[in-house]
């Protein structure tokens, strides 16, 4: 499996060309690798160590730390379900436990098919709209359990297809910094005083 | 319900409410297309912008002082005020945008990045010109997918009309802003886990001193680190001017701020209100805003400022949402988190979830926290499954007591940051308050609370078996 394609090889040197140093770029890349195969394979993190001039070690330590770097295959969609405080106030656990049930797999596994991973996740910031959950990182709030068997129809039928796209792809919209505008990455030890501060210095006795 | 649903683009709207109270931040969430430059441009946008470089930048500094605008992130430090920080001569200086919002109970920053991304990147370049930062860091939490592709598609707009990039709007004001993507952290909200993040590693905090980040931040440079509802405010304020801002408010809380008021209310939302003179009664009780407990039920506590305050009860409603107050009544307005729990919540669960969440994110760095907070879940667990000991209660405020000697408000440190610290609150308020209702778990007598969290009747989740219960 899988080192980046070429596309995305091309597009991961983009993004190392945005910052100061190129390890920066590290989690955005892993999240490339996890775009083009759905999860993060060994074989892509000894390829990002590459790009960025570090051991593939370092690139583990870093995907590992972060919860949404998968190391193993996950379903096409992975359900997040929130149980923090203010879901657990009005249901999240019963909606946990509901998806657990209906999809016959605990809590951190996957169905048998490769269709569905569900898991319990800390808030998720959508609090006033309890419970919550996300299915590859899109929202649906207030859920009910019918909701939720709806849902997982239609995900299986490729009804949402358009506004789910599979585990791994995030933003579907890239920044994309035009060459004729890009200041470019400010390095240290290569910076001086920006001119529009030394073209308008503050007066003698004011501080800034 | 006097509220409007604004379309969030997935799942249902938000709730704004209809109320006269003065909007600086939210005033573009009633349009569909909030999101977009030509919506933005017809609103004022990028006026402020305009003002800002009229000006020079210890002018524009200036503005934001007079404003006397408090950091949103949780902390409320003045903004002008960190900016000053800065060591004079040293470059470059960079600003990092703390997008990472995820303290429990936390809705605001989302709604700003999703609905009104060019008002965050006028923000910034604002502030990017008063520093005099050559390059700037829109750090955005991972798991919000549509406001990366909002901001994404923001800031290719934004370079492509001349509001990014070399020379901007024909001036010598050139800096680029990057967007990056996290991918699960809670402990990279804070500053200094968020600038590790950045750098590649994993986010571990860094110990202040000497890592503060305005003198030794991203790559050891000086580095302003801005919430993203702080730095929102800037476009309002060089428009309208810091005077302005400032005549909003009371005491040292001025202008307005965004509360997401959720849990046991009838209308959970989020609601921009004046800062320091609405007080929480309002924002619970107000048709316009909570409207109230839900029905039939009474206020038993609620959370003031995110999982990381102390809780408050019904002796605390009259309290404005000002600064000073609230800290000096034990407690913080943090993050403008309120999360109301009626008579039926058990304090117990409830004391468990926000234990749990500390347990499951502390970094691990430091021995205080990482083995403090899972042993305060484990024994919480324990009691919570009828196999509590009647020394668990005094051990649990040991363990907190180690965590955080002496288990005051503000909290003592034995970590280098506050995340242990911060899961001792919840612990000591519901131990010290509802005493009773974990005495009745630990003798086997009934409990006190018998109605479901949730309103109904209580389904226990399976008992997963122990291989399982990772995380």
């Amino acid at each position: 499996m899988a080192r980046l394609t070429l596309d995305n090889e091309l597009l991961a040197r983009e993004i190392i060309a945005r910052y100061p140093r190129p390890k920066s770029a590290l989690i955005p890349l892993l999240h490339l690798a996890q775009e083009q195969d759905g999860w993060v394979t060994d074989e892509a993190m000894e390829h990002l160590a590459e790009l960025v001039g570090v051991t593939p070690a370092e690139v583990l330590g870093t995907c590992s730390f972060y919860e949404m770097f998968k190391r193993q295959p996950v379903g096409r969609y992975v359900i997040n379900v929130c149980t923090n405080i203010a879901c657990q106030l009005m249901g999240g656990e019963e909606l946990l436990a509901h998806a657990e049930e209906s999809l016959g797999v605990r809590s951190g596994s996957t169905t048998a098919d490769g269709m569905f991973t569900v898991e319990d996740v800390e808030c998720i910031a959508a609090c006033t709209e309890a419970p919550c959950l996300q299915v590859n990182y899109r929202y649906r709030h207030r859920i009910t359990p019918e909701q939720f068997d709806t849902m997982v129809e239609d995900l299986r039928a490729g009804r949402l297809d358009d506004e789910v796209p599979p585990h791994g792809t995030l933003a579907r919209v890239r920044q994309r910094i035009p060459a004729g505008a890009a200041v470019g990455p400010a390095r240290p030890g290569e910076c001086e005083e920006p001119v529009w501060i030394s073209s308008r210095p503050a007066p003698a006795k004011g501080e800034g | 319900m006097d509220l409007l649903a604004a379309g969030a683009g997935q799942g249902r709207g938000v709730a704004v409410a209809v109320t006269d109270a003065p909007k600086i931040i939210t005033s573009r969430l009633v349009h569909d297309d909030s999101h977009t430059l030509d919506r933005y441009q017809a609103t004022g946008g990028y006026q402020g912008l305009r003002a800002a470089l009229a000006k020079r930048p210890d002018e524009v500094v200036g503005e934001v002082k007079t404003a006397s605008l408090l950091g949103r992130g949780g902390a409320g430090f003045p903004a002008g005020v960190k900016w000053g920080f800065c060591p004079p001569g040293v470059w470059p200086r960079y600003l990092v945008v703390n997008g990472d919002e995820s303290e429990p109970g936390t809705y605001k920053d989302r709604i700003l990045m999703e609905r009104d991304p060019h008002q965050l990147i006028e923000g910034v370049l604002i502030a990017c010109y008063a520093i005099g930062c050559a390059q700037a860091f829109l750090y955005v939490r991972g798991e919000m997918a549509l406001a990366q592709e909002r901001i994404a598609a923001a800031l290719n707009d934004a370079y492509a009309a001349g509001y990014v990039g070399q020379g901007i709007l024909g001036s010598d004001f050139s800096v680029d802003i990057v967007l990056h993507w996290g991918a699960g952290a809670y402990i990279v909200g804070e500053e200094t886990a968020l600038i590790e993040s950045l750098e590649g590693n994993r986010g571990m905090p860094r110990l202040k001193p000497p890592f503060f980040p305005a003198a030794k931040g991203l790559y050891l440079q000086p580095t302003v680190v801005n919430n993203v509802e702080t730095l929102a405010n800037l476009p309002w304020i060089l428009r309208e001017g810091g005077a302005s801002f400032a005549e909003l408010g009371a005491e040292a809380s001025r202008g307005t701020r965004m509360f997401a008021v959720s849990g046991h209310v009838r209308n959970p939302g989020v609601y921009e209100v004046e800062f320091g003179v609405t007080t929480f009664r309002d924002l619970i009780y107000a048709p316009v805003y909570g409207g109230g407990i839900r029905d039939g039920h009474a206020l038993k506590a609620f959370i003031p400022g995110g999982a990381s305050a102390p809780w408050f009860y019904e002796e605390h409603l009259d309290l404005p949402l000002e600064k000073g107050a609230v800290d000096k009544a034990g407690s913080m307005l943090g993050s403008g988190a309120i999360v109301v729990m009626d008579e039926t919540t058990d304090m117990v669960k409830a004391a468990l979830r926000v234990v749990r969440f500390f347990a499951r994110e502390s970094c691990g760095k430091c021995t205080p926290c990482r083995e403090g907070t899972s042993w305060l879940e484990k024994i919480l667990e324990r009691i919570l499954d009828g196999h509590g000991r009647p020394s668990d209660l005094d051990l649990l405020l040991d363990v907190c007591d180690n965590i955080s000697p002496g288990i005051a408000w503000p909290p003592k440190q034995t970590t280098i940051c506050p995340l242990g610290p911060s899961a001792v609150s919840p612990i000591a308020s519901a131990v010290t308050r509802f005493r009773d209702e974990f005495e009745a778990r630990l003798g086997g007598a009934p409990v006190p609370v018998t109605v479901s969290m949730a309103g109904g009747a209580y389904v226990a989740a399976p008992t997963p078996a122990p291989e399982e219960v990772a995380s």
